[in-house]
């Protein structure tokens, strides 16, 4: 240290016009080059031809040998299926499969990017039936019915008609808002999914005289009795149930809004051609506001950071005594955790009328439109949906729901689920009533963080009504623009 | 030896060739001719390169290009508007004032007084010196994260410090108070030592006669430090405080790993909804249309604050 310098060392004066210029251009850069560099501004749409309309002849498996076909997935464990039998695809066809794998965290902003590129870097991708309704308007996806359709391109046994048929369904829209899911055009096949149950410990239940809730009003009473007495029981610091709380769309999805429809709501009702919120009517508001108080009375600290991966690993941890959220998030708790082999299955609450209407989510595949690469995506596509395949990694892997009738009713696809109690009869119970709950709209990931938001706030203690017509209000000017 | 010897041949070479001597202008007069723009085409390469797309994003605030709308079309000011007129754009206007005015002042306050407890020599303070970096070597997303965990209710040790505590009913970031608060603090943990690095090598270059003289006419620490210190510091704070205050301006990882800008819309920023217009709406003209806005704050901000540190730089200069 010197302190016998003099005044001439303190900073020499910077140039005005140098730091406002390196300033500027930084801020600028920094504002505008990440967005701007990913959109392709007024890119083309999907064109009505298809490529599988060149096809012709007898289908062969080794038609595209020596191709090589670029997939963009989530680690998953699907994903790790799929990677366990790469080599029968690899020698069945003689095409070889390049996978990159992103976390959940991310995967979807990778997605995006790529699309919007239209550079066709990857072939196939994984994506929900949400996704169709943002990727599918500015012609990201390929049709996927005139491969499907054509017998030079398709394999005699793919069957269609094997799949749930709503799961197959939620990958058809016409991009119209409001306009109910189907069609002419398949933008993704089904090829995993969940289903939205309660999954809860039987050994507390049991030490405690419980059941599972039947009804909604029963849920609140059971999740608030399980934290009042599981404590005293020998659960220390038990609390009662896990939902989905973080800010985004996926909170919405599952617990929540298959409650939400179970009691008969809507999230827009379709006036003309117009949407017309429904979050904020008198019985959505009172759900609402009852399924804040639940969260706040009887569910974790921290709730509004809470995304699929700490609710059920609270379930796995020992820490939650429910889970009301999808029957695979529980089902990979009931292996490796302290709550292995303790779980079970419910339906959860029923409506009013005894129905169990149920959302879901699907993890789908789709091919880009901007493949370069088609030929050999779709033989890929249709492999990886195929029973074959989605027979080996249901019983030998980790792929589980199933997406063909014929395996979910397979003996032993049953068989491997047998350890999990009622797993199986809970899904057979709710997959007739298992469906897109949602309003099908352009704007659907707004609307439900939007929601997410709102739902955070009330649980925070702001007022239900207030802030659900305020969602409302604000949604609807954004939804029709 | 070798250096001065060559020039040295060389002018004995032109001098007994003096043919060279004829033929080397006209090259030189080609060369002299393109070497501005030679010169220039790095700087204009780049102006390219970063100016295109910038005024490419303005373009786009005209527009209403999203994915729902992907043949756009050009709709004026409408964009502008419809922020203008949300009250979701004041609300992260307001968030993102209070979030920099606040994290860039308890970060100054902060980073003065380790520098001034570091500017005391003794072999405590060289330890801190360099340990006092590692924050800053932690990238700001990385940091939301770590705390993200470190103040989960169920798994982190905050809950159980605060419990010891005696706070009880500790949330993590499940409320909009506390959220903030959270927000604040890992920025400043991560950016305190950048201010004090500056501070301290402020104060480290300051002369000493004057604190000499001021011990001598027996000043206490605290008047030394408001009439001395402080004004001679102010310079280099100011340079700290210009940049911390545009980075807080611009905040984005660290509220979005953090609280995702809930709970509700209580630490959403005007970046976050940029991100959120943009990225996860796919609304391209209208994420731009915020970063435009931002930009433009920015720059005015950023503007006024180098002009007062000129101005106190000459007036520190004598001039």
């Amino acid at each position: 240290m010197n302190r016998h310098q003099s005044h001439s060392q303190t900073p020499g004066p910077i140039s005005r016009r140098g730091l406002l210029r390196a300033a500027g251009i930084g801020a600028a850069a920094a504002a505008s080059s990440p967005l701007l560099a990913a959109c392709g501004f007024g890119g083309p749409g999907a064109s009505g031809d298809s490529a599988a309309d060149a096809l012709s002849g007898s289908f062969d498996w080794k038609k595209y040998k020596g191709k090589t076909v670029r997939l963009l997935m989530n680690k998953h464990p699907y994903t790790d299926a799929l990677k366990a039998h790469v080599a029968e695809f690899q020698s069945k066809t003689g095409i070889t499969l390049k996978i990159d794998e992103f976390p959940e965290s991310n995967y979807f902003d990778k997605v995006t990017l790529e699309l919007r590129s239209r550079q066709g870097n990857y072939d196939a991708f994984m994506l929900g039936a949400y996704m169709v309704w943002q990727y599918g308007p500015p012609g990201y996806l390929e049709d996927l019915n005139p491969w499907i359709k054509n017998t030079a391109a398709t394999h005699g046994e793919f069957e269609p008609d094997d799949f749930f048929p709503n799961l197959l369904t939620a990958g058809q829209w016409n991009f119209k808002n409001g306009a109910d899911l189907g069609g002419g055009k398949q933008w993704m096949l089904p090829w995993g999914f969940e289903t939205n149950t309660v999954a809860y410990r039987k050994d507390v239940f049991s030490k405690l005289g419980l059941k599972p809730a039947e009804t909604f009003d029963e849920l609140i009473d059971l999740a608030a009795t399980v934290k009042r007495k599981a404590p005293s029981a020998g659960f220390e610091k038990m609390y009662g149930v896990a939902v989905r709380g973080s800010k985004e769309w996926a909170t919405i999805h599952p617990g929540f809004m298959t409650m939400y429809s179970r009691l008969g709501l809507k999230d827009f009702e379709v006036e003309g051609s117009k949407l017309i919120p429904k979050m904020n009517s008198p019985e959505a508001v009172e759900f609402t506001d009852r399924w804040a108080k639940m969260v706040r009375d009887s569910g974790p600290a921290g709730w509004t950071s809470y995304t699929w991966y700490q609710a059920s690993s609270d379930l796995g941890a020992g820490k939650a005594a429910m889970l009301f959220d999808a029957d695979i998030a529980a089902y990979f708790q009931n292996q490796d955790t302290p709550a292995a082999g303790k779980l079970a299955w419910h339906p959860g609450p029923k409506g009013s009328d005894g129905n169990l209407a149920t959302n879901m989510w699907i993890w789908s595949l789709a091919m880009n439109a901007n493949s370069k690469n088609k030929e050999a995506a779709w033989w890929f596509l249709q492999w990886a949906t195929s029973k074959e395949h989605l027979q080996y990694a249901a019983t030998e892997q980790q792929h589980i729901d199933a997406v063909r009738q014929s395996v979910a009713t397979s003996g032993a696809y049953k068989d491997r689920l047998a350890t999990a109690t009622n797993f199986v009869e809970t899904f057979e119970q709710v997959i007739g009533e298992t469906k897109i709950q949602f309003t099908p709209q352009k704007n659907f990931f707004d609307a439900t963080t939007s929601w997410a938001a709102a739902l955070q706030q009330i649980y925070g203690g702001a007022d239900a009504k207030s802030t659900l017509d305020k969602l409302a209000t604000a949604l609807e000017g954004r939804v029709n623009a | 030896m070798t250096v001065t010897a060559a020039p040295a041949r060389r002018r004995d070479d032109d001098e007994v060739r003096p043919e060279a001597l004829q033929t080397a202008p006209t090259v030189s007069r080609r060369r002299r001719a393109l070497r501005p723009y030679l010169l220039a085409v790095p700087a204009v390469l780049l102006c390219v390169g970063i100016l295109y797309p910038f005024f490419l994003g303005v373009a786009y605030t005209f527009y209403n290009f999203s994915d729902a709308n992907p043949q756009p079309s050009f709709v004026g000011w409408e964009n502008y508007t419809a922020l203008f007129t949300s009250g979701s754009f004041w609300h992260s206007v307001q968030v993102t004032l209070m979030f920099a005015v606040v994290a860039t002042g308890v970060e100054t306050v902060l980073g003065v007084g380790v520098a001034l407890l570091l500017n005391r020599s003794s072999w405590v303070g060289r330890i801190f010196e360099r340990a006092l970096i590692v924050p800053l070597m932690v990238a700001p997303i990385i940091a939301a994260i770590m705390w993200k965990l470190l103040l989960l209710p169920e798994v982190g040790w905050v809950r159980p410090v605060a419990e010891g505590l005696g706070f009880a009913g500790y949330s993590g970031t499940d409320s909009a108070a506390w959220a903030f608060i959270w927000s604040v603090v890992v920025d400043v943990w991560i950016y305190t030592p950048f201010v004090a690095i500056l501070a301290l090598a402020g104060l480290r270059s300051l002369p000493s006669s004057p604190f000499e003289a001021a011990a001598v006419d027996g000043a206490r620490w605290w008047l030394t430090f408001r009439r001395l210190t402080l004004p001679m510091l102010w310079p280099y704070l100011l340079v700290a405080v210009i940049f911390r205050l545009m980075d807080c301006l611009k905040v984005f990882d660290i509220i979005y790993g953090l609280t995702t800008g809930g709970p509700g819309d209580a630490t959403t920023t005007l970046q976050i909804n940029a991100y959120l217009e943009a990225i996860s709406y796919a609304r391209y003209s209208r994420g731009v249309t915020y970063m435009f806005i931002l930009w433009i704050a920015v720059y005015v901000i950023s503007m006024i604050l180098v002009r007062y540190l000129n101005k106190i730089q000459s007036r520190s200069a004598g001039v």
